[in-house]
């Protein structure tokens, strides 16, 4: 899988919360996207990451 | 001093900020309680997965509007993007639409912002576009559903001031929403002058963030933009080309004189 432009491998096929908190990511400062589609936050728990999955892990930061 | 009412809020204060460039985050809450800002953008951005850093979010009272940008998106369909990552963020359906693909001048697409504008409004966003003063464009982005329209003064970040004046001004009078002067404003004296001209708001960033003292910029700032919108309610005097004296032409005291 490739996260945030990185690409990333794990032993079993994981899910979103479970990558979260491999990154140490606290789940509410943050918005996930696989393959363009944005994830909703209570799906973090059953959704499935495939090996050849886009994620993006994007959050809040300054700006004008 | 009359309310500014946007995207069906009603606004005490006519300063938004942005909140980049600051020197950190901790600066952030005496910023907005120094000037009263109830609107701030921010922007969205990848996640740092190498070295963590403090949620900006943390830093925002919870009474301030969140004004979110599509800054990084190139054409209409990333900004419609960067919009819906940032509205599943929970933090409000407004969002700023920023479609910039000129990187020397950050200068924006107008019709890439107006097709970005239609989407996003028919989703159920509050739209404001950061444009390049045109007056079709403003009014194809009114017609596309756009809560106000944010021409610019000069370049993102330049502190040049309000070079688009005349166009600026063709917006205020043409518009029927609110006109919100966005990027370039340097001084305090600038944010007020468009005020005086009559627009409803201005967004300010680079002026306040990176001078030596936030704070203290930003109740400038706010300042300025009040005594500029009081100036506009009360409408400015007559310029003229010759002097007109301020008191009587008569009574004076060489009358008579021999």
């Amino acid at each position: 899988m490739i996260v945030n432009g990185i690409e990333m491998k794990f032993n079993t096929n994981i899910t979103v919360i479970e990558l979260l908190q491999k990154l140490e990511i606290d789940k509410d400062k943050v918005v996930i996207e696989i393959n363009l589609e944005i994830i909703p936050k209570e799906n973090y728990n059953d959704r499935i990451i495939n090996e050849d999955d886009k994620i993006e892990i994007v959050g809040f930061v300054g700006g004008g | 001093m009359k309310d500014f009412i946007i995207g069906g809020v009603n606004l005490k204060s006519r300063l938004l900020i942005g909140t980049g460039k600051f020197p950190n985050h901790d600066i952030l809450p005496k910023v907005i309680e120094s000037c009263g800002t109830q609107m701030i953008t921010m922007a969205v951005r990848r996640v740092n997965l190498d070295h963590k850093e403090e949620n900006i979010l943390d830093y925002i009272p919870n009474n301030c509007i969140l004004l979110p940008n599509t800054s990084g998106a190139r054409n209409a369909e990333e900004a419609v993007r960067i919009a819906r990552l940032a509205k599943a963020m929970g933090c409000g359906n407004w969002v700023k639409i920023e479609v910039i693909s000129d990187s020397k001048y950050l200068l924006p697409d107008n019709m890439e912002t107006i097709k970005a504008t239609e989407i996003l409004a028919k989703e159920g966003f509050i739209v404001l576009p950061y444009m390049s003063p045109d007056l079709m464009a403003a009014k194809r982005m009114v017609e596309a559903g756009a809560a106000a329209v944010m021409p610019l003064g000069s370049p993102i970040g330049s502190n040049r001031g309000i070079r688009t004046k005349e166009l600026v001004k063709i917006l205020i009078e043409e518009i029927d929403a609110p006109i919100i002067v966005d990027a370039g404003i340097g001084k305090p004296s600038e944010a007020a002058q468009a005020m005086e001209m009559g627009a409803q708001a201005v967004l300010v960033n680079t002026a306040i963030a990176t001078s030596e003292d936030p704070v203290g910029m930003a109740k400038a700032f706010s300042l300025a933009v009040k005594a500029g919108r009081i100036a506009y309610e009360s409408t400015l005097a007559k310029e003229s080309s010759f002097a007109n004296a301020s008191s009587p032409l008569t009574g004076f005291l060489h009358e008579g004189d021999k």
